[in-house]
């Protein structure tokens, strides 16, 4: 974890709505191809940790280093250029309801990369073929399954050419049956390298992916390791109680 | 009193010119409206609180004075006040323009509020500016939303134009009044006016129910305007 490898350091980010704190001072650092697993109970602040990172939450206090360069942020400009290069996928999709699969992945193309339409089109398509959806390209949002629509904000992130990838239970909106076309598709990214931080409770992610597992519960990180260290069956710890009770539910994606 | 439905016919054309006038004051009037309620709705849901309360009180003011007042006191007040030589018909355009604009501006202002925010932080996620997110993500959707609503505004400001007759703006009901007081036909005249409103009403509706068909999201089944 030396910061010289640091591609993407926060340091000490809080944040609170009102009186009530979310995250209490979360520091981590992050080096090229690392997968960090956020697991912990819903409300402890793994959304707002992950908001926070590319700023769609304005953290309070805190630092967000990018290559070991401080983010200002409060510059719109510098905020926008952190936003490109940390990509980020949501539990519901959020894709443009009005736009096509394809045209959902090159507008931001267009209009934040400047690319002509001819070229954002070759991109965007190259990217639907990655997550095998080039036949749904002119389908809208509506048109499409939960999973399609999570594999389309999948290749609308990585055509932004992000360094880092932040997933927020990326399977957790999905019928189960649609869950594993989405994890093919992670577990693809993680193969070809992307840094990624991911909050999900799919024991096969966890399990498989986690160079990394941070348990956070009322807002801070409460524990950190390997997956070896923090689920072998001599360690007492938290993460591993909780990772019990999340295969009690179910056993199979073990 | 006889019914003398020659003089329908004869001044018919006399009419159908002032519905035209009538026409243009209330296109003119919506585009204006589009502009100002776009603009303000923006301005109320994504501005700075001052903003916000400053567009408000622009919404309340044209909400809260009747049409008629407002004509008087543009027309006979401010403009003449400011030494404006602005045309009757002008002015009964730029007033119907500023109110329905305030309408407007809650009609786009509740549909931004009924948008999931979801969609808005994705596009900021993939780094797009406020501006571009509110051009390129939400305004394309609640414009679209907001068609249903919009076409119960026109219809609204179309029927509020025939006041633009007191100030003398030469417009359907204008004429029809000064046909109706020289032959003393206000039954069949007054009916030919209320039924020249009436299709233009129907046209206008129907036109707009077209747009909202064509440029519907496709996969969304909710129709705004009902069967």
């Amino acid at each position: 974890m030396s910061n010289a490898l640091s591609i993407l350091r926060i340091s000490n980010l809080k944040k609170s709505y009102g009186k009530n704190t979310i995250l209490h001072g979360a520091t981590l650092s992050l080096h090229q191809g690392e997968i960090i697993v956020l697991i912990g109970p819903s409300g402890g602040g793994k959304s707002t940790l992950l908001q926070c990172i590319n700023c769609l939450a304005m953290p309070e206090e805190g630092e967000i280093f990018l290559h070991d360069n401080r983010v200002d942020l409060q510059s719109a400009g510098e905020l926008n250029e952190l936003r490109q290069k940390v990509g980020m996928i949501f539990q519901d999709f959020n894709l443009f309801d009005h736009l096509t699969a394809v045209d959902n992945i090159t507008v931001a193309l267009r209009k934040v990369k400047k690319m002509s339409k001819k070229d954002a089109l070759c991109r965007a398509r190259r990217e639907l073929d990655q997550v095998g959806l080039s036949d749904k390209a002119s389908l809208y949002p509506a048109q499409l399954s939960g999973g399609q629509k999570q594999r389309v904000a999948i290749a609308r992130a990585l055509a932004m050419d992000p360094e880092v990838l932040l997933l927020d239970e990326p399977t957790s909106a999905l019928d189960p049956e649609l869950v594993g076309e989405v994890i093919s598709v992670i577990k693809q990214l993680a193969g070809n390298g992307m840094t990624m931080i991911m909050a999900t409770h799919q024991m096969s992610l966890i399990s498989t992916l986690a160079d990394r597992i941070l348990f956070m519960e009322n807002g801070s990180i409460v524990e950190q390791g390997t997956p070896q260290e923090l689920l072998s069956s001599d360690m007492v710890s938290k993460t591993r109680g909780f990772c019990e009770r999340l295969n009690e539910i179910s056993p199979e994606d073990l | 009193m006889h019914f003398d439905l020659s003089v329908v016919i004869d001044s018919l054309p006399y009419l159908l010119q002032g519905s035209a006038a009538t026409a243009v004051i209330v296109c003119c009037a919506m585009a204006i409206g589009l502009v100002i309620g776009v603009v303000m709705a923006v301005g109320m849901v994504y501005g700075p609180r001052p903003v916000a309360l400053l567009l408000s009180s622009y919404v309340w003011f044209f909400r809260g004075f009747p049409v008629l007042v407002l004509l008087f006191l543009f027309y006979f007040g401010l403009f003449t006040f400011l030494g404006l030589n602005v045309s009757a018909l002008t002015a009964v355009t730029l007033v119907l323009g500023m109110t329905t604009g305030a309408y407007q501006a809650n009609i786009f202002k509740g549909a931004m509020l009924s948008m999931p925010k979801g969609q808005y932080k994705a596009a900021r996620a993939l780094g797009m500016t406020q501006t571009q997110a509110i051009y390129c993500i939400i305004l394309p959707q609640i414009l679209r939303m907001s068609i249903p609503a919009w076409s119960n505004e026109y219809s609204i400001i179309l029927k509020d134009s025939a006041l633009a007759f007191v100030i003398g703006a030469p417009e359907i009901m204008a004429r029809t009044q000064f046909v109706a007081s020289r032959t003393y036909q206000h039954l069949p005249l007054y009916i030919t006016a209320g039924l020249i409103y009436f299709v233009l009403t129907w046209a206008g509706v129907l036109l707009l129910e077209k747009l909202y068909r064509k440029v519907r999201i496709p996969g969304y089944s909710q129709d705004g305007f009902g069967q």
